[in-house]
């Protein structure tokens, strides 16, 4: 007699870096738990979906880019750089920036 | 796993044409765009010392293996074997579950609830999914989930049915809805016939719906 097993608290690893990166950035004091809550609230909301991991990362990114953190050219271009780093990468390798042949 | 040559088990036929004039290139890897968002995001704050990728390791780690709802069961089933800690537990519930050692970040402003024969408590987070990380581990899906959020205070005694918990018509339904100030859990009623299991055999019987309400522990009745 024992408790069923707990289904895995996330479906993909991406998952779980954005809540890692959300703790984190709780941590190094740019936002606190209210305020996370709230915008996560405010996110949910809007776009009546469930706060999942994809809303988190949605709402982590629209913060940072509020206190000019990270702009969002820089993440597209950043974003552009992984996947020319992630095409000249040979599967089954790590994907790592200094990959990318147009850097 | 078992050998067992499928169709598309590789490398055991010879090279067809359809091997080449593929528009991609063969032996490059994809990155989904989720993961190009999570990455490119990650990278930047790493550059800017707002995180470490070690120290976001750890944290998963953690989560996903030594914080969960195995937590709550020992508290749980202290409280159901110490009166004392029982009166504790509700009246502080952070300080009562520190004392097992239990906290930290998503662990304070805990407040524990208790079921009895006349009231059923069911937690609820309609703001944004608020949860007692270090106690419950990290949210089922469907608490995530606008219909749970909404249906758990408009309807209840519905939503506990879907679970399978169907309750006397007597028995009131509270439920309670966390914030990122004051986050809730259920004290489940001890199974009757348990008395002669020890503390470690009742956590056993704890499961992660019967602490947010959903549940009940393993043979339990309403």
């Amino acid at each position: 007699m024992s408790a069923p097993p707990d289904p895995p608290v996330f479906a993909e690893p991406w998952e779980a870096q954005v809540f890692a990166m959300v703790v984190s950035l709780q941590d190094a004091g740019l936002f606190t738990p209210g305020e996370w809550a709230e915008a996560l609230g405010a996110a949910s909301r809007r776009g009546g979906g469930p706060t999942d991991y994809a809303l988190w990362l949605e709402t982590v990114e629209g913060l940072l880019a509020a206190r000019g953190v990270t702009a969002p050219g820089a993440l597209e271009a950043r974003r552009a750089a992984f996947a020319r780093a992630a095409a000249a990468t040979p599967h089954g390798e790590p994907i790592r920036l200094e990959n990318d042949p147009g850097a | 796993m078992a050998h067992d040559p499928g169709p598309h088990e590789p490398h055991h036929h010879p090279h067809a044409d359809h091997d080449h004039g593929h528009d991609h290139p063969h032996h490059g890897s994809a990155l989904s765009p989720m993961e190009l968002r999570v990455r490119a995001l990650e990278s930047i704050l790493v550059e800017k010392g707002y995180v470490e990728p070690a120290a976001m390791d750890a944290l998963i780690e953690t989560y996903e293996t030594r914080i969960g709802p195995r937590n709550g069961a020992r508290v749980v089933a202290r409280a159901w074997v110490d009166p004392a800690y029982r009166e504790r537990l509700l009246a502080d519930g952070t300080a009562a579950i520190r004392e097992l050692g239990i906290g930290g970040r998503g662990g304070e402003h805990m407040v524990v609830v208790a079921n009895t024969p006349e009231e059923h408590n069911l937690v609820v987070c309609t703001l944004c999914s608020c949860y007692p990380w270090p106690v419950l581990g990290l949210p089922p899906v469907w608490y995530k989930s606008p219909p749970y959020r909404s249906r758990a205070v408009i309807d209840p005694r519905g939503v506990l049915e879907e679970f399978g918990v169907a309750l006397p018509a007597t028995t009131r339904i509270r439920v309670w809805d966390s914030t990122a100030e004051l986050r809730f859990m259920v004290l489940p009623m001890r199974p009757e016939g348990t008395e002669d299991l020890d503390e470690a055999a009742l956590a056993d019987l704890v499961t992660r719906d019967a602490m947010i309400g959903t549940g009940l522990p393993q043979g339990g009745r309403a």
